[in-house]
């Protein structure tokens, strides 16, 4: 977790968290160059593994040019260029996190690219969905790409869902995601009323843990929301373990059991 | 879909969540005072009136909250989504409003 401190490495421990899968994303600014990336690859490929392996958290990641910094087409192919040199360290499990972001055309061509990758690669993807009022429309847009490459959507999470797109990625077979956030985007208690009318196949939650406000104690404390509603112990392990360990371990890199 | 109904019943839904959700109204009736109050000192629309894209939207969806019909926060994020089809020429910004402009 690049953007926090080794404390909630520890936290998470204590919280029960045995394993975490990091997505490449973007800084918070563009980066200068594709050379900045191959640092960022570094560090998620070598140097968090082994902050998380402190706390006994197996650490995994996934690859890619993220799409808020999509839009300058060249430095994207510059990265996307690189990335193969990174695919066979041993915590990649596949390309992320993927998608659209203002639902633009050089995003939608970045992401047909990476969508490419994957495809010839058999590698699984992890798909980041727009925020707010663009992410209905995005969620469409990456879903009809990923599509009209023919790749299985059971080897794909689309992530953030919320009420209003749930449905329909579950309806086309994908996986669903939802990453929980203190209170501007889904919450404990959303995702708790999500599971509730949806249903818990192919779906997951986890933990927002960037720059921004978030908090990587989020999946322990829907826990506690589905817990305290009385839902039983079976189905919390199912969305915060048992459905997150039968998607990634597509992979044939995720082995937490 | 397996089934995962709530297991809580209506008054203890209303027992639990109550007081958490009383504030959040509260926390809105206070946002629209203080919209107002500023609208008053800028000499501009308040918000019933409002041309602000966020403001109309948010009242928008709270008529929505209390017509009485079921998925109303499915209902409120579609009322504030992009309901177009075609890519935009370019990504102007990074970030998001939170909501299109109503019609």
């Amino acid at each position: 977790m690049v953007s926090r401190t080794t404390d909630d490495y520890q936290r998470m421990a204590l919280a029960g968290c045995v394993a975490i899968t990091e997505p490449a994303f973007w800084a918070g600014y563009d980066r200068s160059c594709a050379q900045g990336f191959m640092d960022y690859f570094r560090q998620l490929t070598d140097t968090e593994p082994k902050r998380a392996a402190q706390f006994g958290i197996q650490h995994h990641t996934w690859l890619c040019i993220n799409p808020k910094e999509s839009e300058d087409i060249g430095l994207a192919r510059e990265v996307l260029a690189e990335i193969p040199n990174f695919l066979d360290r041993p915590n990649v499990l596949g390309i992320g996190e993927i998608g659209l972001n203002k639902n633009s055309r050089n995003e939608l061509i970045v992401l047909e690219e990476h969508i490419a990758l994957a495809k010839s690669r058999d590698l699984l993807i992890l798909v980041h969905t727009p925020h707010l009022e663009d992410k209905m429309k995005g969620t469409r847009m990456i879903m009809d790409a990923i599509k009209d490459h023919g790749v299985d959507p059971g080897r794909v999470l689309i992530d953030h869902v919320e009420e209003h797109t749930v449905r329909q990625v579950l309806d086309r077979g994908f996986w669903a995601g939802m990453t929980l956030y203190p209170d501007t985007k889904c919450t404990p208690q959303r995702a708790t009323d999500i599971f509730e009318m949806h249903g818990t196949e192919r779906m997951w939650i986890n933990s927002a843990a960037d720059w921004g406000i978030s908090d990587p104690l989020a999946v322990p404390k829907c826990r506690d929301e589905m817990r305290r509603r009385g839902h039983l112990d079976s189905i919390i392990r199912k969305v915060s373990f048992d459905n997150p360990q039968k998607f990634l371990s597509q992979s044939g890199r995720f082995r937490v059991k | 879909m397996d089934d995962m109904a709530t297991p809580l019943r209506s008054n203890e839904v209303v027992d639990q969540y109550f007081l958490e959700h009383r504030a959040k109204v509260l926390d809105i009736a206070a946002f629209l005072d203080r919209f107002d109050r500023a609208a008053i000192v800028d000499g501009v629309a308040p918000s019933a009136t409002t041309n602000d894209v966020r403001v109309r939207a948010l009242c928008a969806a709270l008529d929505l909250l209390r017509d009485g019909q079921p998925e109303r926060a499915r209902r409120a994020l579609e009322l504030w989504s992009d309901h177009s089809t075609d890519p935009v020429a370019k990504a102007g910004m990074k970030g998001a409003i939170g909501a299109v402009p109503l019609p």
